[in-house]
């Protein structure tokens, strides 16, 4: 789909020797700098670190030892998972300066797989918007329209792999995080099974919704990435007990003959007119592989964006306790006493959106409103869930778009509840725990340029491997579904 | 018309586990601050916790010997407030579904005191206060706790006093937990109120945090005359939660109705609900030993012991378990327990004596049974036991060798005791005549001279006075 490889095409060149980890990385890092300016995708560069890494990779290569399945790949991470010694300030001033003192399951697991953590990418702080402009340190711009966002909160990684300056990036999803911005950046992104890669060094937004996952150029990369994320952890009681997903089969099927896939006709209605063109036009390029298109029930769907935001600022507003200036992170004195200490410091170094999100999680859980708002919420959600699982009990997977529309433009969405309904989308999955998908999904054309659109997938919880097999054939039936941005393409060519 | 109390407690228990109840952090007291911390009981962003094992069994132990029901399946909640040493900012608790619930415990009266419910949570750090500075430590922050709520169903400080102690018994007996008040094991909130007898229930008062079994006492008696007084004089009692002063005596309000924290409670998200299997449950109940109570019953109907003894050797299960296995290897119950409770008990309350406990003793049960034995053979007498207790208390070494080093064997060879015994009757005519004259007692005046012409070796004394009364005998 793209003139730069993939993660997979990358590692088979530097495995076999036909170029070094530290040359390719030592271009990534200038490409990295170059694009600074109109990408602005990370927040930390880590060159000294990867650069070691890179020379370390190639000596032992050299010594003949075994490559894992991401030799030499250079990974941006989300500034919300922890690596040791590194900054993860998640966006947000609160954290700013703070260098986690350990590294999260995922990356333990990159790294074992031979990956160059490269930097630590911007996002919304603490991973509360869709956008990317709620984070305190920048916001990246979208690789097909610098005036428009790259989606949120995984704006960075979906930024840097949109632009080509990386094969691969992890970001978290919590309603729509990843799918999102790799849906309005023209790239994929998988959602796994909640649970199904540990979230220890996750920082939490929503803790039973959050979901380590990875963007890429091509599906196989998400599946490749997926089979070294996942895998049980002992220190994340809600992560599964099931062994890693398999690494990708060499070849897409080459057909889906006797799939069942459904839509929800009422989740139809959001589309914006072209987008629902381009939606129509993927389903018939999954019915022409020989799936069958079935019409299904989610009318409760309707509801979730009103579960989300109940269920997930509750959790929110619990998990962000945390930061109160005694332990980590800068401190601001109020007025000289504890409690004075600890409301300075959070009153001041969080942002607008954070400050509200913890108001409506603190509002929602207390008591004689708990019931009402958390409860209802949790009633809902288990109805919600109990709906996916009779719709799945006719179709094989669920398709819808993953956004309304293409990318909006930076600044259009100054109302928060325009701003939430960005999600409408991709919360329903979350809420479920369904692994879900975003690929390429074809164009729309907004002020002159082509914009990309995403294509939604979901299925089963643990049926991470129905997904991508279906994402896999459709993107190779169809590659004109996707294309490289421009920025990619410069890149590409110089 | 009389006042009656209405009282119920909550026990904070620190569960004897040897890590935190959701890291791998070890729990130890003394330790330097913030030397035993990991992420997640410093809650560093992004760690998570996993529940301990151990806790659960530990936990569901002490459910078990209180006669509690174990819940199918808890959860762990979180209960948010704000201070410098709850690193999270929430304290992980069991709200809505705490492991188990019901029990309870008969006091010596026969007084049944129910139990509520039990939960598992996760203690706070410590916090000093130094000048401008607070100082925080870490190293407690995330020791698994079990809090035991009573119904309201003990009258008078004393009851909750014996409530407690009972309590304190049966968590050391079953090893749930230490207990160690000292090291902050123990502690107690504690709800009050007074009433008409008849009446229904008034308003309560908790006090908060007590951490002496005197203290509660104390706290109790004086919130009882508080509000007795209160209403005498035509007032009313506020809800509120008070602290107690130990060092005045009197309890002071901390915070009213209206200051109640909103705790926000939900569940924890991070902690999928734990299923307690009923077979393994039922493998713990099979695993459980004798409760105190029970044992003492035992030590007064088969082995004879007094009430008293019995109370005295059951306080402490490690005194309890010494006293056992010495009875059973000497087959002198009456005997271990007098040894027990008189020797052994004083010697390690002397502050000369390093061992804190009977476990630390440098001497075992079979060492003590010997000691019984050599006194069964007349190898030795009291006197002689005595000073080799004491002797085992501070040296290595068998008791049977000991009694040979020390010179504590009874001197058996009659032509030697003879030999001291007309030493001590020299120049000593007045006594003679007396036991002549049929004062046989007066020749207890000549047994210490007997030992000094021993010069320190042991004789046992009816033996001296037999044969100086014959020698007495045949100076005619």
């Amino acid at each position: 789909m793209t003139a730069l490889p993939d993660a997979l095409a990358l590692r088979q060149r530097l495995a076999a020797g036909e170029a070094s980890v530290e040359a390719t990385l030592a271009r990534t890092l200038q490409r990295c700098a170059a694009r600074e300016g109109d990408v602005g995708a990370f927040a930390a560069l880590w060159p000294e670190r990867a650069l070691e890494r890179a020379r370390e990779l190639d000596r032992a290569r050299a010594a003949g030892e075994p490559c894992g399945p991401l030799f030499g790949v250079p990974v941006a991470l989300k500034s919300n998972l922890c690596v040791a010694g590194e900054v993860a300030h998640c966006g947000s001033r609160v954290l700013e300066g703070w260098r986690a003192p350990y590294s999260a399951g995922a990356v333990e697991r990159l790294l074992a797989a031979g990956a160059v953590l490269l930097g630590a990418t911007h996002m919304d702080e603490f991973g509360f918007g869709s956008s990317g402009e709620n984070s305190a340190f920048g916001v990246p711009r979208n690789p097909w329209d610098g005036a428009r966002t790259c989606g949120g909160s995984s704006s960075g990684s979906a930024a840097a792999v949109a632009a080509g300056l990386v094969p691969l990036a992890l970001g978290s999803d919590t309603g729509g995080s990843v799918r999102q911005p790799a849906a309005l950046c023209g790239v994929a992104g998988l959602k796994p099974t909640y649970g199904r890669v540990s979230r220890y060094g996750l920082v939490a937004f929503g803790s039973s919704l959050d979901c380590v996952s990875p963007l890429a150029r091509s599906v196989r990369d998400l599946e490749l990435a997926l089979s070294v994320l996942s895998g049980a952890d002992g220190r994340d009681a809600t992560c599964l007990e099931l062994p890693p997903s398999e690494p990708p089969a060499a070849a897409a099927p080459a057909r889906l003959d006797g799939l069942r896939f459904g839509v929800a006709e009422a989740q139809l209605a959001a589309l914006e007119g072209d987008a629902r063109a381009r939606f129509d036009a993927a389903c018939a390029a999954l019915e022409a592989l020989g799936a069958e298109r079935r019409t299904v029930e989610l009318d409760l769907a309707e509801h979730a964006l009103a579960i989300y935001y109940v269920v997930a600022t509750a959790e929110a507003s619990s998990n962000l306790a945390r930061f109160d200036g005694v332990r980590y992170g800068p401190r601001r004195a109020g007025d000289g006493s504890l409690q004075g200490m600890v409301a300075a410091t959070r009153g001041e170094l969080f942002g607008a959106e954070a400050v509200r999100r913890i108001l409506l999680g603190t509002y929602v859980l207390e008591s004689g409103y708990r019931d009402a708002w958390y409860g209802t919420a949790q009633r809902a959600r288990e109805r919600l869930r109990a709906q996916f699982a009779r719709a799945f009990g006719e179709v094989d997977v669920l398709v819808s778009a993953t956004t309304p529309g293409p990318a909006f433009r930076l600044g259009e969405r100054a109302d928060p509840l325009a701003m939430y309904r960005s999600d409408v989308l991709t919360v329903p999955a979350s809420l479920a725990g369904l692994p879900a998908l975003s690929l390429p999904g074809g164009f729309v054309e907004r002020d002159g340029r082509a914009l990309p659109l995403g294509l939604q997938l979901s299925a089963p919880a643990r049926e991470d491997a129905r997904v991508l097999r279906v994402a896999r054939a459709l993107e190779a039936a169809r590659p004109e579904f996707a294309r490289p941005s421009p920025v990619a393409l410069a890149e590409a060519s110089a | 018309m009389s006042w009656e109390a209405v009282i119920g407690l909550e026990v904070h228990a620190q569960l004897a586990t040897r890590s935190k109840l959701f890291c791998a952090c070890e729990v130890r007291f003394g330790a330097p601050p913030n030397t035993l911390v990991c992420p997640v009981c410093t809650a560093q962003p992004g760690a998570l916790p996993v529940a301990n094992r151990e806790a659960f069994e530990l936990a569901v132990v002490a459910a078990l010997a209180l006669e509690c029901e174990v819940a199918p399946e808890c959860r762990f909640d979180r209960k948010h407030y704000v201070y410098c040493d709850l690193p999270k900012g929430f304290q992980i608790t069991q709200y809505e579904r705490p492991y188990c619930s019901g029990g309870g415990l008969t006091l010596a009266s026969g007084k049944r005191v129910r139990l509520v419910r039990i939960h598992l949570e996760e203690d706070a750090g410590k916090t000093a206060h130094e000048g401008p500075y607070s100082l925080v430590d870490l190293n407690r922050a995330g020791v698994p706790l079990i809090e035991s709520v009573t119904e309201p169903d003990l009258a008078s400080a004393a009851e909750a006093q014996e409530y407690l102690a009972a309590l304190k018994e049966i968590l050391q007996y079953t090893g749930a937990s230490g207990c160690d008040m000292e090291k902050g094991e123990l502690r107690c909130d504690v709800n009050v109120s007074v009433r008409r007898p008849g009446e229904a229930l008034r308003t309560k008062v908790e006090i908060k945090n007590l951490n002496s079994f005197k203290g509660v006492g104390l706290a109790i008696e004086h919130e009882i005359a508080r509000q007795t007084a209160l209403y005498e004089a035509g007032g009313t009692v506020a809800q509120e939660t008070r602290l107690f002063d130990p060092e005045r005596g009197v309890t002071e309000l901390m915070r009213g109705k209206e200051d109640a924290e909103d705790y926000r409670y939900f569940p924890d998200p991070d902690l999928p609900p734990h299923t307690l299997a009923p077979e393994w449950v039922e493998r713990l109940r099979s695993r459980q030993g004798e409760l105190p109570a029970a044992r003492r019953a035992r030590y007064v109907r088969t082995l004879g012991l007094s009430p008293y003894d019995a109370g005295v050797l059951t306080a402490e299960r490690s005194v309890a378990d010494f006293f056992e296995a010495t009875a059973r290897l000497s087959r002198r119950p009456k005997e271990a327990a007098n040894w027990i409770t008189n020797e052994l008990l004083r010697g390690l309350n002397d502050p000369a004596v390093e061992a804190g406990s009977i476990d630390e003793l440098p001497f075992r049960a079979h060492d003590l049974a010997e000691v019984i034995a050599l006194v069964e053979e007349g190898r030795i007498d009291s006197n002689g036991a005595r000073a080799l207790i004491a002797a085992l208390f501070t040296r290595p070494g068998r008791p049977r060798d000991l009694v040979r080093e020390l010179g504590l064997e009874l001197v058996r060879d009659a032509s030697r005791l003879e030999q001291w015994c007309r030493a001590a009757l020299e120049g000593q005519e007045a006594v003679v005549a007396d036991v002549r004259a049929g004062k046989t007692k007066a020749v207890g005046a000549l047994i210490g001279r007997v030992k000094k012409a021993a010069d320190g070796m042991a004789v046992d004394a009816r033996e001296v006075q037999a044969m100086l009364l014959r020698l007495i005998e045949e100076l005619e």
